[in-house]
């Protein structure tokens, strides 16, 4: 990826959509239209700092971009978006230079575009099926629809015309939302737009759940995610902070005392998983939850102002391929590591983190061992973390996942010195409000079973997101909450 | 936001306040604790343990010794200002008719100790304190447990208030009587508890600890706090804060809870002398007046 100024992109595309004025575009012209790279900031200057790494989109290049599509009749696209958002029709106000109407477009169906532009993996959904990207046989050629509608909905932002969905007159129905993460944040709009009264539980000082804590400033503006929640309380949704549905209150209570109507789980997974190898409680060795919480919620980066302290980190091993341990690598880099290597038992093709996400680590400088995971972290006489004892693997034949099953190399291990390990290897669910409900059903994994329209095994309870799904992305949990709001909404009717 | 409400220093580092939080106040248990950040920006996530609670008033008395600039922060509060306040957090107390129990805190410890005093005291528990401290000046709930307790023992390490020993003299001499005792639970700091466990393990007296380890949200999701409890790795926040004391691994515990020492003694010292420096600046200000 070239890192050139934001304008340079815009004059290319400026030129470029000169040529074409006037023009009709058949297909073919289309299709050799450039793919519009987005803005960057300079790897080596942006390691070095909290701002976000993609500025967005210049207007010109977003015109440009829309004029990829190809305005499919049976829109492929929209097949792969989990939450049905009509593609080709916002692209098309884009072709027009109507960016708000693209925006809103959008918005019937997806809540937080901001964010869904940011962090979905487009390359897996929508656009893995981009008829576009399939004629040039590159998903990466596809139409960029992430970076479209990132540019659409910064635009309706930034032009100070995000508004409060409007809402139905009050039904005087009490919704109950646990969790203020994506799959609350989404259910709470929509049961608030048909009038019921909605309160969001969060356990944190903050909404946006992993938005916040998790997923790094400099991938998610936490801005961005407090505009999108003070969108919701000037719609009337109220936040109920520093509240533990199972330990401040049981969800029985505020069912049965408190007088709400119906409530929505949305707790997420939240208890890390460790690799269950020796050493991994020396001092060093974090969750990536911990980790990131530390740097993202408790601003762990901003020394001097913020109290929670941070771990001096000069080498770091992070375990894992997904997006949790390329965000954890590159805040590493950011802190201050001299060397972050990601150790990842497959190959690149396997790895589950977002295409971009893994290009932008590279190019910032962390370090890939593939086919390579540990088998135990050695400490010091301090009991600090000090090294890793590696062993090396090799593909063998495809898994059940249809990913080829990484076989250990015999005798291959060998001893690197880190005196920070990071784990990024999943979440459990978190045992604290099934423990607390003991009529909630749950799985042998602890994940809140439900039916196809998200209601759990207790009356009036519905589920979605992580807590359900296990680790899965914002976008899903997303279209959890959808699927409970309008169930929910269908009950109290 | 919760109003504190209440603010008495009980010793040059231990503070006690009373806070307005009728949720908690109503549903916490003995055993269980609260996180709390002086404000919801740049401030700490601090677990602290509930020394009372009134459902009535709906108020929690929370009991703790600055030991580092978080601590001090909230040492600062006065009545009327507010603090943020998440809880209850972890297990409540297993509590049940054990027969004879003794109970130890040391220092701060005697804070949590106090609910769960109470509570095996209501379940029909008869039950032997023993507070101990470094010095008397140090020695909290004193009233309280000496109102609760079938008999109370006090142990100093200077010997400025009962008997100069260490707590773990006097609950080895328990622990020797016929019939022994049926539960013991201990509370203060690693090094006693570990000591406690060790002095009650060769008479088989089943005993408790509560640990107060490093954490940031206090629900499961960091897994700061996590320990190794029989040979197998626990989260405090849920799967505790109780456990076994002859299970635990002490000195792993201890070396975790050093993770941040330095870090820690370098925004303690920042913190005094900034302390120092605004009341020289105040002084200075009424001096020139």
């Amino acid at each position: 990826m070239s890192h050139m100024d934001i304008s340079a992109y815009a004059d290319a595309a400026r030129l470029e959509l000169d040529r074409i004025r006037g023009t009709e575009l058949k297909p073919r012209d289309r299709l050799a239209l450039p793919v519009q790279d987005m803005p960057c900031q300079e790897p080596a200057v942006r390691a070095g700092n909290m701002g976000e790494v993609a500025s967005g989109y210049a207007p010109e290049q977003a015109m440009l971009e829309a004029r990829r599509c190809l305005q499919c009749k049976n829109a492929p696209c929209v097949g792969g978006c989990p939450v049905r958002v009509d593609i080709p029709g916002f692209i098309a106000k884009i072709q027009e230079g109507d960016f708000a109407g693209a925006c809103s477009v959008i918005k019937r169906t997806n809540l937080l575009p901001s964010i869904c532009g940011r962090v979905c993996p487009q390359e897996k959904q929508c656009q893995m099926p981009c008829t576009v990207g399939k004629s040039l046989k590159g998903v990466e050629r596809a139409v960029q629809i992430g970076r479209l509608e990132r540019f659409a909905a910064d635009y309706e932002r930034d032009s100070g015309l995000l508004s409060a969905p409007a809402h139905a007159a009050s039904t005087g129905k009490r919704v109950a939302v646990v969790g203020a993460g994506p799959a609350g944040l989404t259910c709470a709009v929509d049961l608030r737009r048909e009038g019921h009264e909605v309160e969001v539980f969060e356990a944190f000082h903050k909404p946006g759940g992993v938005m916040v804590y998790g997923i790094p400033e400099f991938r998610l503006p936490k801005a961005l995610v407090a505009a999108e929640a003070g969108v919701l309380e000037s719609m009337g949704v109220r936040f109920n902070l520093n509240f533990l549905v199972g330990r401040t209150r049981k969800l029985s209570a505020l069912l049965a005392e408190d007088g709400f109507a119906a409530a929505f789980i949305g707790t997420g997974a939240g208890l890390p998983k460790f690799m269950d190898i020796p050493g991994e409680n020396f001092v060093g060795v974090f969750s990536a939850n911990e980790y990131l919480t530390r740097s993202n919620l408790m601003k762990a980066y901003e020394k001097g102002k913020a109290a929670t302290p941070l771990y001096p980190s000069r080498r770091v091993a992070v375990l894992g391929g997904g997006n949790v341990a390329m965000d954890s690598a590159r805040m590493a880099l950011r802190l201050g590591a001299e060397e972050v290597r990601i150790l990842y038992r497959r190959t690149r093709e396997e790895m589950p983190a977002r295409a971009e996400e893994v290009v932008h680590a590279m190019e910032e400088g962390v370090k890939f061992d593939f086919l390579r995971s540990p088998t135990k972290i050695l400490g010091d006489d301090k009991g600090r973390a000090a090294a890793l004892e590696v062993l090396s693997y090799e593909l063998g034949e495809p898994d059940e996942s249809g990913r080829r099953k990484p076989v250990p190399i015999r005798g291959s291990e060998a001893v690197e010195p880190f005196d920070t390990v990071i784990v990024a290897v999943g979440n459990d669910s978190n045992p604290l409000l099934a423990r607390t409900t003991p009529e909630l059903a749950v799985d042998r994994h602890g994940h809140i079973i439900v039916d196809e329209k998200q209601k759990t095994s207790v009356e009036r309870v519905y589920a979605g997101g992580d807590i359900v799904l296990g680790a899965a992305t914002v976008i899903l949990a997303m279209g959890e909450g959808r699927r409970a709001a309008a169930a929910i909404n269908e009950v109290l009717q | 936001m919760h109003r504190i409400i209440n603010k008495q220093r009980l010793s040059e580092e231990v503070y006690r306040i009373e806070v307005e939080a009728p949720l908690v106040a109503r549903e916490r248990k003995a055993g269980q604790f609260v996180i709390v950040q002086v404000d919801s920006d740049y401030a700490e996530r601090i677990p602290l343990t509930i020394a009372d609670a009134d459902p009535v008033k709906g108020t929690l008395t929370l009991i703790f010794q600055t030991v580092g600039a978080s601590t001090h922060k909230l040492a600062l509060k006065e009545p009327g200002d507010s603090i943020v306040l998440l809880g209850p957090l972890g297990n409540p107390t297993h509590i049940e008719k054990f027969g004879w129990a003794v109970c130890v805190g040391g220092g701060i410890g005697l804070a949590p100790l106090h609910p769960i005093v109470r509570a095996l005291k209501e379940a029909g528990n008869r039950v032997t304190v023993i507070s101990g401290a470094r010095t008397r000046d140090l020695l909290i709930m004193q009233e309280e447990m000496q109102a609760l307790a079938d008999e109370h023992i006090v142990v100093t390490d200077d010997g400025t208030a009962g008997r100069k020993a260490l707590v773990t003299v006097p609950l080895t001499e328990l622990c020797a009587r016929d019939p022994k005792p049926d539960i013991a639970v201990v509370i203060g700091p690693p090094i006693m508890m570990k000591f406690c466990a060790e002095a009650t393990r060769p008479f088989g007296v089943r005993t408790l600890a509560s640990l107060n380890t490093i954490m940031i949200d206090g629900t499961g999701m960091c897994g700061g706090c996590r320990v190794n409890v029989g040979g197998k790795t626990k989260f405090v926040c849920v799967d505790g804060p109780e456990f076994d004391a002859h299970e635990v691994d002490w000195s792993g515990m201890m070396t975790r809870l050093g993770a941040y020492k330095s870090q820690e003694q370098e925004a303690h010292h920042r913190c005094h002398m900034e302390m120092e420096a605004e009341a020289l600046a105040a002084g200075e200000g009424e001096a020139s007046k």
